[in-house]
C-alpha cells in the first residue's frame, strides 16, 4: 500500500525559479580546504598554531519576567590575554539574543549567517523567526560542519509567540531546550552560584544580581575568564542591556578588602 | 614546522603596532623578514595600503600575506566600480574578518592590524586573530613581539572598556606627535627582547590631511 503523501507537500515556490541571489543567500557558505593525506591532522596541527581566541564564560536563564543572559569579556589565545572587551552576547534582531563561547571567529561569523537567515525568513514569510526555528537553522548549519572541529557553545534566547524561549546549540551537533544553561571553561563555577540562589518568581532585579554574581565567580576561579560582566534581559518586548561592570570592581564590592589591625606596632626611637 | 606536502606555512616574524587617535593614526611595523634564525631581508614592508583611510599591518606568514593583501585589492576595486566610492574602514573590517573566515579550515597563517579613520573622521584600529575574529580598539599589537608590546600599551594607554555601562570612548588621549614617539619607544624595547623584531621601523601616520611615511632604524642584531 502506497501512503498518501500529499499533505506532506509544501507550498514554498520550486527552487528552479529563483534567481542566483536567492540561492547564494540560503546555500552554506562555501570552503577552501587544503589538499593533503591527513585532513585531521593538518586541522589539529593548524589549530594549534594559529591559536584562534576563544571565549569563556556565559549563562542564561528563564524566569517569571523572561530571560536573563549573562557573559563576562575575555578572550584568551592560548594561555595570552587577547582581550578583556570582546561582546559575547550578540543581538540577532531585537528580540533575540545569542551568545558566543568556544572559537570567537566561529561563533560570530556563524551567527552574523544566522542574522542574515532569520532576516530572510521575516521577508519571506511576514512575521518573525521563532526561537525553536532560529536555533534549528543554526544547528543545521553546524551539522554539514561536524568533523571539521569547529568549536561553537552557543544559547539563543528569545522572547516569540510561545513566550520565553532558551536553546543550547553546540558544534557537535546538540541542541537543548531548557530553562538554564552556562556554557564555556567557567561554566562549572558559575553553575554553582546560578543552581544555588534560583527562583522562578524572582523579581528582576534579584535574577540579575544572581548572573552578575554567578558570572564574577566564574571569573574569580577560571583563568580564562574576566575583563567585564555583562547582563542582558530579554522581555516581551525585546532585550535590554542591563549592566556592564568590570569584575575587579565587583569584587571590591562583594569582598571588600578588611583592614587588619597590626598586632604589634614598630616603635620610632630616638637617638640619643 | 618545515615546508612538506602536510605543512605549508612559515612563520617570518615580525611586529605590527596599531594606535589610533581623535582625529589620527598610526600604524608601525618592522621590516625584518626572517626564517628560523635567518634574516632573509632587513627592508620588507608588512604595511599595505588598502584605501585612502585604511592600512592593513600584518605579521606571520608574509606569503600568505601578500595573497591576502591581492585578494582585498581585488573585492575594493570591485567595490569601487559597483558603489563608486572607497569602502569605509569599518567596512573594510568586516570585508577583511570574513576573508579570513572563509579560511577557516586552511587559514591565512597572518596576524593582522587594520588601520585607519573611520566615516566621522576619528581613528579606528581593528585587531584580529587568524581567522577572523575582529574587535575595534584604541590600539593593539601582533606578531612575534605582540607579547612584548602590549603589556607597556595596556600600562600607558588602557582606557575603560567599551562595555561598561554608560558607554565611554576607545580613543587614546594622546597627540599625534606622542603617539609617534609612543611606538618609537615601544619599538625600540621590543627589538631588544624579540630576535625577529628590528632592523628598521616604517610608520605610517593617518590623518586629514593624508597618509604621511616615516622610518627610524632599530638594531640589526
Amino acid at each position: 500500500m502506497k501512503l498518501d503523501t500529499t499533505g506532506l507537500e509544501s507550498f514554498a515556490p520550486l527552487h528552479g525559479g529563483m534567481d542566483d541571489l536567492h540561492g547564494e543567500l540560503w546555500a552554506p557558505p562555501s570552503f577552501d580546504l587544503p589538499v593533503c593525506a591527513d585532513f585531521d591532522g593538518f586541522q589539529k596541527n593548524a589549530i594549534q598554531m594559529v591559536k584562534p581566541a576563544k571565549g569563556t564564560t556565559t549563562l542564561a536563564f528563564v524566569f517569571k519576567e523572561g530571560i536573563i543572559v549573562a557573559a563576562e569579556s575575555r578572550t584568551s589565545m592560548g594561555g595570552y590575554v587577547a582581550s578583556q572587551n570582546v561582546k559575547k552576547i550578540v543581538e540577532i534582531n531585537p528580540h533575540m539574543i545569542a551568545t558566543v563561547a568556544g572559537g570567537a571567529a566561529d561563533c560570530i561569523f556563524w551567527h552574523r549567517n544566522l542574522g542574515v537567515k532569520c532576516r530572510l525568513y521575516e521577508l519571506e514569510n511576514k512575521r518573525r523567526i521563532s526561537v525553536a526555528g532560529a536555533s534549528k537553522l543554526l544547528t543545521n548549519m553546524l551539522y554539514s560542519y561536524l568533523g571539521m572541529e569547529l568549536s561553537v557553545g552557543t544559547m539563543i534566547a528569545g522572547w516569540d509567540e510561545m513566550g520565553p524561549s532558551l536553546y543550547y546549540v553546540d558544534s557537535e551537533g546538540g541542541r537543548l531546550k531548557g530553562s538554564r544553561f552556562s556554557v564555556g571553561s567557567g561554566s562549572p563555577y558559575a553553575y554553582a552560584v546560578l543552581d544555588n540562589g534560583y527562583r522562578y518568581d524572582m523579581p528582576l532585579g534579584e535574577a540579575a544580581e544572581l548572573a552578575r554574581r554567578a558570572i564574577y565567580h566564574a571569573t574569580f576561579r577560571d583563568g580564562a575568564s574576566g575583563g567585564v560582566a555583562i547582563v542582558y534581559h530579554v522581555g516581551p518586548d525585546g532585550w535590554k542591556k542591563l549592566s556592564g561592570d568590570d569584575v575587579k570592581e565587583l569584587h571590591d564590592k562583594y569582598y571588600p578588602a578588611v583592614q587588619v589591625p597590626a598586632e604589634q606596632e614598630m616603635m620610632q626611637i630616638t637617638p640619643l | 614546522m618545515a615546508l612538506s606536502r602536510d605543512w605549508m606555512y612559515e612563520n617570518n616574524g615580525g611586529t605590527c603596532v596599531a594606535i589610533a587617535g581623535a582625529d589620527y593614526c598610526v600604524v608601525a611595523a618592522d621590516t625584518r623578514l626572517s626564517i628560523g634564525y635567518s634574516i632573509y631581508t632587513r627592508d620588507y614592508s608588512k604595511i599595505c595600503k588598502l584605501t585612502e583611510k585604511c592600512v592593513l599591518a600584518s605579521s606571520g606568514f608574509q606569503g600568505d600575506i601578500k595573497a591576502l593583501q591581492k585578494n582585498l585589492a581585488a573585492k575594493h576595486l570591485i567595490y569601487q566600480h559597483q558603489h563608486n566610492k572607497q569602502m569605509s574602514c569599518p567596512a573594510m573590517a568586516q570585508l577583511l574578518s570574513n576573508t579570513l573566515y572563509f579560511k577557516r579550515f586552511f587559514p591565512y597563517y597572518a596576524f593582522n592590524v587594520l588601520g585607519g579613520l573611520d566615516n566621522e573622521g576619528k581613528g579606528c584600529v581593528f585587531t584580529y586573530d587568524a581567522v577572523g575574529s575582529y574587535e575595534r580598539v584604541g590600539y593593539s599589537a601582533q606578531g612575534s613581539g605582540s607579547t612584548l608590546v602590549m603589556p607597556i600599551l595596556d600600562n600607558q594607554l588602557k582606557s575603560p572598556s567599551p562595555l561598561l555601562l554608560p558607554a565611554r570612548d576607545a580613543v587614546t588621549p594622546l597627540s599625534e606627535a606622542d603617539a609617534v614617539d609612543m611606538v618609537k619607544d615601544v619599538f625600540a624595547s621590543a627589538t631588544e627582547r624579540d630576535i625577529y623584531t628590528g632592523d628598521k621601523l616604517e610608520i605610517v601616520i593617518l590623518n586629514a590631511s593624508g597618509v604621511r611615511r616615516e622610518f627610524m632604524d632599530l638594531r640589526k642584531d
